[in-house]
């Protein structure tokens, strides 16, 4: 699981293009990882067990956490080392996956992309690591009755694929999975005393050459301005027709 | 030494994807700063005919890894596969569409070879030897550019960013592969495809999109959007507020929460234009919006915009197209 900024923040970029002004933006749950949360907690209820949340991050993140416990994990493990600040998506998986391995899970699930960097890595890294199967991006789980096993889609271009996985596996969520529940007060409440275990890099049990950052970030810009353009007035009769005209004549796109 | 660029040339039952095309357009030409040549690797079950295409498309090279095993994509296997292949080739770039199967394979490949990677490119150049990638981030509230100054530079492509390559008079050497992938190496197997009905083209892939909002007021009323995406000959998508209202399937989605779409030309129907559907379709070449509240944000980043009922203008637009198109 992991923090990011709300899809409605607005993102402004430092003048000196070195970052983002985080100034004032809200921090939330990563979308994707509220299906994992989710689906975490559904699969608890139905075959027992232990659910875990496990985010790297800031101090923040911590928030994030607690609203995961407050929607029914168990406990909580933060990763969180001052040399992990800007890790990329190698070294974060590389220190999920230690922790990952000391935890021993038998499903370990994810959102299918966070929507800071959008790099959508992470979670295929970990089972590479963990050398487990990964489905990505799924919209539908069916566990077998064992719970060793289990039917999952995810869509692709045209379609959906239909796999069947054994388990350990690693599987990143997408919308569509489930409705993430939100979190009942007595929730809240209960979330405040569940343990969250805090790790540093040493003790994640992660090399410290394997947590180095791969990918050098140069800088940071806005996108393109798009100027507001033509508004077309008149009947519907007329701007329809003028419009088709536009397109074909003007943009050149029809 | 790891020289020149690998493209992944991405096949689904034995059919080339754009993306393979795409990424031999880019490839050629960043390979005289990058050094070496361009190859491409394909994996599949008797897949090596597309060499030939391959070849006439600026492969010096084709890397073809084939087996019973790799009729079907699966993570795993094709991750092993294309690991075998890079050992073999030895480049200092590997491209891949951001496709369904990019995003899925290029991480696992990333972990194998101890490669860094970045995912979802929308401009490559060369500096130094080396690529720099400008890529969004925040779904496209902000760019970065980004390097991968020391492992093997792998790098995935926005599909629909840069133009396919045209075919040339060119022929590949294809060299084959073993990779040792059988079916007990893939414990995520995919038992079924289900195909979309569907007439019209991917999302992602497509020339023109028309797409539906809040406004459209029902599920029903998507046949208009339908009708004038068929004229079009376009893919049909929707706003979070439509999808959330049971208007339309969360699998045509546009938005930061659904699918990030790049088409020549996005036609905007009753859709307000929040934020997080902005960052969705905002790198659409020509963007039109159709909405009668004038005050709307998507008439901001609108080239044309109409305020009017839609329920009025989308007919009358797919009328006045069908006459344009029959001239």
């Amino acid at each position: 699981m992991k923090q990011a900024p709300d899809t409605e923040a607005k993102i402004v970029v430092n003048p000196d293009g070195s970052g983002i002004n985080f100034d004032g933006v809200k921090f939330v749950m990563n979308p994707y990882d509220e299906y994992a949360v989710e689906q975490a907690i559904q699969l608890k209820e139905k075959f027992g067990g232990e659910a875990i949340v496990v985010t790297l991050g800031p101090k923040r993140v911590v928030e994030a956490m607690r609203t995961a416990l407050a929607m029914g994990m168990d406990k909580g493990v933060h990763i969180d080392d001052p040399a992990l600040e800007n890790a990329d998506a190698s070294a974060t998986a590389n220190v999920l996956a230690a922790a990952l391995k000391e935890i021993g899970a038998d499903i370990i699930l994810g959102g299918k992309q966070a929507i800071d960097y959008d790099q959508s890595q992470v979670m295929a890294y970990v089972a590479e690591l963990l050398d487990m199967p990964q489905v990505s991006n799924i919209s539908l789980m069916e566990m077998a009755e064992d719970g060793k096993s289990a039917k999952v889609s995810r869509r692709i271009e045209g379609g959906a694929e239909v796999y069947e996985v054994s388990l350990p596996a690693v599987m990143s969520c997408e919308k569509g999975l489930n409705e993430p529940r939100y979190a009942s007060l007595p929730g809240i409440m209960k979330a405040k005393k569940k343990e969250i275990k805090e790790l540093d890099l040493a003790s994640s049990g992660v090399g410290a050459d394997d947590a180095k950052n791969k990918i050098d970030i140069k800088n940071f810009m806005s996108p393109p301005e798009r100027q507001a353009g033509k508004v077309i007035e008149g009947e519907p009769e007329e701007t329809s027709a003028e419009l088709a005209k536009l397109l074909r004549e003007e943009a050149k796109v029809i | 030494m790891s020289e020149g660029i690998l493209v992944f040339a991405e096949q689904r039952e034995g059919k080339m994807r754009k993306s393979a095309l795409e990424g031999l357009n880019i490839a050629a030409q960043l390979s005289g700063d990058i050094g070496g040549s361009v190859n491409a690797a394909v994996i599949g079950k008797e897949v090596s005919s597309l060499a030939d295409k391959l070849g006439k498309c600026g492969a010096a090279k084709v890397y073809v890894a084939e087996g019973d095993a790799l009729e079907v994509y699966s993570p795993e296997g094709y991750a092993k596969a294309l690991e075998a292949i890079i050992k073999q080739a030895d480049p200092a770039v590997v491209l891949a569409g951001y496709t369904g199967m990019g995003r899925d394979l290029m991480p696992r490949v990333a972990a194998k070879v101890g490669a860094g990677l970045l995912s979802d490119c929308t401009d490559l150049k060369a500096e130094g030897g080396k690529v720099v990638a400008k890529r969004p981030v925040y779904s496209g509230k902000a760019y970065i550019e980004s390097t991968i100054p020391e492992s093997i530079q792998m790098i995935s492509i926005r599909p629909n960013t840069f133009p396919p390559v045209d075919e040339g008079g060119g022929s590949a050497e294809v060299v084959n592969v073993d990779a040792s992938v059988d079916m007990s190496v893939i414990r995520a197997v995919v038992k079924e495809i289900e195909k979309t009905v569907s007439s019209r083209p991917e999302l992602t892939e497509a020339d023109i999109i028309v797409s539906g909002g809040r406004g459209m007021k029902s599920s029903d009323n998507f046949n208009i959007i339908e009708e004038l995406a068929d004229v079009l000959g376009a893919a049909v998508g929707a706003s979070r507020a439509a999808v959330d209202s049971g208007y339309a399937e969360q699998a045509i989605q546009v938005g930061q929460t659904g699918k990030v779409v790049n088409p020549n030309l996005y036609i905007a129907c009753g859709i307000s234009g929040a934020i997080q559907h902005m960052a969705g379709m905002r790198t659409s070449k020509v963007i039109v919006a159709i909405n009668k509240d004038a005050e709307a944000p998507i008439f901001q980043v609108a080239d044309y915009g109409i305020v009017d009922d839609l329920f009025k203008i989308v007919p009358l637009l797919t009328q006045e197209i069908k006459k344009l198109k029959a001239e």
